[in-house]
């Protein structure tokens, strides 16, 4: 009887799925962990579909920029999924191709705030004493700032672009990375296992680097994954206001902005449809630091937090 | 001095060293950054070097950094926060006429928030691992990932634009904003002060759209932590004797657990003062709010330098003090928090 047995439609899950279990042949890391494959199968979605559109430009038939002959501001047709925007251009095409600067900031940014803060926290959590406590109290000073005005007022310093916004994120998410480990240096110092090499006679960078900060890495981890979903509002948020690449280029936070000017005459397309990807490459972040968690912490994945 | 006068004198002086480092942050941060303020305030325009160097002797950017840095804390001390170079008026006084219309967004804010997440919470937790807690669930990481400004233009397109039932942006409507007289800067007191029940109207009016638009955004947040907050609760030993005694069911999750449950869930609030004043940024921009986040945008984008330093010093000092009073708050909440 039909409908009996699952069937196994192929999808991108499904796939992402079986290239991990060839990849580890057959410890799939990832059985059962549905949400952390939805996540990492949206990442990668956006990541190809950016990289493709960058690539080659007119991949759905329309340049971003350089097309200008669909009718001026239109909803959604057959010709132009996605609606045209008041220069004439295709939405969908911009869309394609405007996940750039937020993909690239965000990695960056958190690679960048990743590595500074890490070493911050694993130095101040080793050392202790008056350079710990100096420290943790300019990194939470730092924290209980608001992290998009900081990173707005930033970027207005540095100048709008790309480098400035990897900056101005990066040192945004510093304080994260410092809490985080720091945390878990004080923590992991106090097991019997570290003081025991300590008696035995290694240096305090040996203990940091082979002993106490691989055992952080995944705390950093999960951490990250959060923070990336959280960059990604931000970059599109420094884009929106302006700060972000300069105009011509497609751009998911500029478009909202643009659109805006619409607004009022119901072009609901031109913001409508660049939010939707900011919502889903968000939440596909959002969804591995879930996915994270939960495999780092089993006691935590009973009460699903 | 009593057990929470005692609390309170001590966290009042813990915080003056946190406001002190993070005024040497800002400073840092605006003084040592590659562009000085003099050539972004007058950036773009084609002016002389003896114009640019009397601007750096008027402002004081000549002095050496450490006199500048002494000029600037003497300057906050004293409540001084420079002049505006945009308006020519005081920055603290353009910061006082706009902090009540961030504040009165924030709080309506916050009670969107409150509601939304703290009953969407307390669904999912008495309902957990059901169809009513998934759905909660997807809702509140959703509402993390919305971007704020986004969220803020969805519903002007629908409730202002399409269905028109609501005012698109400001605080108030084009006549009412003529006519009203603030008394606070808070527009619901005012209308409720003068007892002019149109100018109400129009004003909660306005205000529908911008505190939903921020609420939501901090729903997810508020709604999680009382979730996990009190499924933790529920999972303990004296809620099993209470639900064996016989307790009925409405009882134990309203009395027994809630109470214990409150502390994180009251943490969360304090915190988000400091998500709410970065979600004003946006709001106020979209709703055209005139507050003192729409006020630093466009102190950015004028290149207004001591408008956009003494914008970020009020917030420090604003932030600071709303941690302050949370942490006095759990003592009053928890008697188990005693320093």
């Amino acid at each position: 009887m039909p409908g009996l047995i699952p069937q196994r439609r192929p999808s991108l899950v499904g796939l992402l799925d079986w290239v991990i279990r060839k990849l580890t042949g057959g410890r799939a890391a990832l059985r059962g962990q549905s949400v952390l494959k939805v996540g990492i199968a949206i990442v990668i979605a956006f990541l190809v579909m950016t990289a493709l559109a960058n690539l080659i430009p007119s991949l759905n038939g329309y340049h971003p920029t350089l097309y200008r002959d669909a009718p001026r501001l239109e909803g959604p047709t057959g010709s132009h999924w996605m609606g045209t925007d008041q220069l004439q251009r295709d939405v969908f095409s911009r869309i394609l191709s405007g996940g750039k600067a937020s993909l690239t900031v965000a990695f960056s940014a958190v690679a960048l705030s990743m590595t500074i803060g890490s070493i911050l926290g694993w130095l101040s959590g080793f050392t202790g004493g008056w350079v710990d406590r100096v420290m943790s109290l300019t990194m939470d000073a730092i924290y209980s700032f608001p992290s998009m005005i900081l990173a707005i007022v930033l970027v207005a310093m540095f100048g709008s672009g790309l480098a400035p916004m990897i900056w101005a994120v990066g040192f945004v998410y510093i304080p994260t990375y410092f809490r985080v480990t720091r945390a878990e240096v004080l923590q992991v110092r106090e097991t019997t296992y570290i003081e025991a090499i300590h008696a035995v006679g290694a240096s305090k960078t040996r203990i940091i680097w082979r002993h106490v900060a691989p055992n952080t890495v995944n705390a950093i981890m999960a951490v990250s994954s959060f923070n990336l979903a959280d960059a990604i509002l931000t970059v599109a948020a420094l884009s929106f206001l302006g700060y972000g690449l300069p105009p011509p280029a497609p751009d998911w936070g500029f478009d909202i902005q643009n659109g805006q000017k619409y607004l009022q005459s119901g072009a609901w397309w031109l913001i409508t449809f660049p939010g939707i990807m900011i919502i889903t490459l968000s939440l596909g972040f959002g969804l591995i630091g879930e996915g994270i968690s939960d495999l780092v912490n089993p006691k935590r994945k009973r009460k699903k937090i | 001095m009593g057990g929470i006068g005692r609390y309170v004198l001590q966290r009042v002086l813990l915080t003056i060293p946190m406001i002190f480092i993070l005024l040497t942050v800002v400073f840092l941060l605006l003084r040592v950054m590659p562009g000085d303020p003099v050539t972004a305030m007058l950036g773009g325009k084609n002016v002389s070097a003896e114009v640019i160097a009397e601007y750096r002797t008027r402002l004081g950017f000549d002095q050496p950094l450490y006199i500048q840095y002494a000029r600037y804390l003497g300057g906050v001390l004293r409540g001084d926060f420079g002049e505006s170079t945009r308006t020519g008026k005081p920055v603290l006084q353009e910061l006082l006429l706009r902090f009540p219309a961030t504040i009165e967004l924030g709080l309506f804010g916050i009670l969107v928030a409150g509601i939304f997440g703290f009953s969407t919470g307390l669904i999912a937790a008495t309902k957990a691992d059901q169809p009513a807690d998934h759905a909660v669930r997807v809702f509140h990481i959703a509402s993390f990932a919305m971007p704020l400004f986004w969220l803020g233009l969805m519903l002007q397109v629908i409730f202002a634009v399409k269905l028109g039932w609501l005012p698109v942006a400001s605080r108030l409507g084009g006549r009412m904003a003529f006519s009203f007289q603030p008394i606070t800067g808070f527009y619901v007191l005012d209308a409720i002060l003068r007892w002019d029940g149109k100018a109400l109207a129009d004003v909660v009016r306005h205000l529908v759209l911008p505190a939903v638009t921020l609420g939501v955004a901090l729903t997810g947040l508020q709604g999680r932590i009382t979730r996990a907050s009190m499924l933790e609760v529920l999972d303990m030993d004296y809620i099993t004797t209470a639900r064996a005694k016989g307790v009925r069911e409405r009882v134990v999750v309203l009395q027994h657990a809630l109470r214990n449950a409150l502390i994180p869930i009251i943490t969360v609030f304090g915190l988000q003062f400091a998500v709410l004043m970065g979600g004003a940024v946006l709001t106020e921009t979209v709703f055209s709010w005139p507050g003192i986040a729409s006020y630093l945008v466009r102190s950015i984008d004028a290149r207004d330098y001591y408008s956009i330093q003494g914008t970020v010093v009020f917030i420090a000092l604003f932030i600071s003090t709303i941690n302050l009073i949370v942490d006095v708050f759990y003592s009053a909440v928890d008697p188990r928090v005693r320093y």
